[in-house]
């Protein structure tokens, strides 16, 4: 249980050191700024692992080199966090349109045990059809969890069931895979999108 | 506090009910929607924003409803790592005068457990708000698509 363990002395240090975290993040970094203490997720060309698209093709992390990509982690059966998210995505890429067709945006499952292929195909189909599903075996899905410093756990439900906690930011990359933002779950439009505009080095009106 | 929702008044085009004391509302219902289901394995979501236009606090308590075996509000958290979780958000207080957020925005849903039917864009369902007092307060919900972002986007 490393990871309960990992997230249980996260939220001791929040509570230690709240108020004056809470502070500098207002006074140094403002709402919306990356979190020096979040983990970056390495470059896509250091990443190993081995998955599957939706429509059952192999992929892995040199599918993401060549093209500015989105990253995002979740799971089928999130009610809330992950249908909000890549509806946020799927906005976003329509405000881009044209733009924003040659970017990879790729949706990691981090329950693979009901995420199947076809599950996959099945969710993705309902948003923007940029959307990639990608599953795979567990092995490799912590693998690949790994290179994004993504944490994810299993929590058991009241109603007999589970669910999944996980790490719920958008990584952005280049086109040469190098880590190039994060978007933050519910940040505001007008950050999220000049981050995206960065990843695809497309000149902006005003220095980011 | 006397609350009866034999006086509700359900607006059927905008979805929205109101609780009120015989003449007087002091709870209203805004911008409530559901995301559609696959299927019924997967659990589902429900949206509404709740203001209090009394003149003391009201606590709401629960949720019911037939499509769902289960329900209960859920707040979602991210922590100081970016990951994001979701609890039993418990009673949940609207002071006189303000808004409470069941939103995406607002980092809480109604979480619908063990469907008893498929929630299908286009369609309604009825959710029965529980109150501390007693009361209820009882509306119709519409269900948009899975990739909707809400009523403003609508
Ligand atoms: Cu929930």
């Amino acid at each position: 249980m490393t990871r309960r363990r990992m997230l249980k002395s996260g939220a001791g240090i929040l509570l230690a050191l709240g108020g004056m975290l809470l502070v500098g993040w207002w006074q140094v970094d403002g709402p919306g700024a990356a979190d020096p203490d979040i983990a970056r997720p390495l470059t896509i060309t250091d990443m190993s692992f081995a998955l599957t698209d939706h429509e059952g093709t192999s992929v892995g992390p040199e599918t993401l080199v060549g093209k500015p990509s989105m990253v995002f982690f979740g799971f089928t059966y999130c009610p809330d966090v992950c249908p909000t998210t890549l509806s946020d995505i799927s906005a976003w890429l329509e405000d881009f349109g044209p733009e924003a067709e040659g970017m990879n945006v790729i949706f990691i499952t981090v329950d693979p045990e009901r995420d199947t292929v076809e599950a996959m195909a099945d969710y993705v189909s309902y948003f923007h059809p940029s959307v990639r599903g990608w599953t795979g075996p567990g092995d490799e899905i912590a693998r690949s969890a790994d290179g994004f410093r993504v944490r994810y756990e299993k929590i058991p439900t009241d109603s007999g069931d589970y669910t999944m906690n996980h790490t719920a930011s958008v990584f952005l990359f280049d086109e040469t895979g190098r880590f190039s933002g994060t978007i933050d779950y519910h940040e505001p439009r007008e950050f999220a999108v000049p981050k995206i505009r960065q990843a695809l080095e497309i000149p902006s009106e005003e220095p980011v | 506090m006397r609350k009866s929702n034999a006086m509700m008044l359900a607006v059927a085009l905008t979805m929205s009910g109101t609780l009120a004391l015989a003449d007087e509302p002091t709870i209203e219902v805004e911008g409530a929607w559901a995301r559609a289901s696959i299927g019924v394995s997967r659990p589902g979501a429900a949206y509404l924003t709740l203001r209090n236009t009394g003149e003391e606090t009201e606590t709401l308590t629960g949720l019911q409803t037939d499509l769902a075996m289960m329900s209960e509000f859920h707040r979602t958290t991210t922590d100081d790592q970016g990951v994001s979780s979701m609890s039993p958000a418990g009673d949940i207080e609207i002071p006189p005068g303000e808004s409470v957020l069941i939103q995406p925005d607002g980092g809480m849903h109604a979480m619908l457990m063990r469907l008893t039917r498929p929630m299908i864009e286009g369609e309604t369902f009825s959710v029965t708000l529980l109150f501390a007092d007693g009361d209820e307060l009882a509306f119709d919900v519409p269900i948009y698509g899975i990739a909707s972002r809400g009523p403003q986007t609508e």
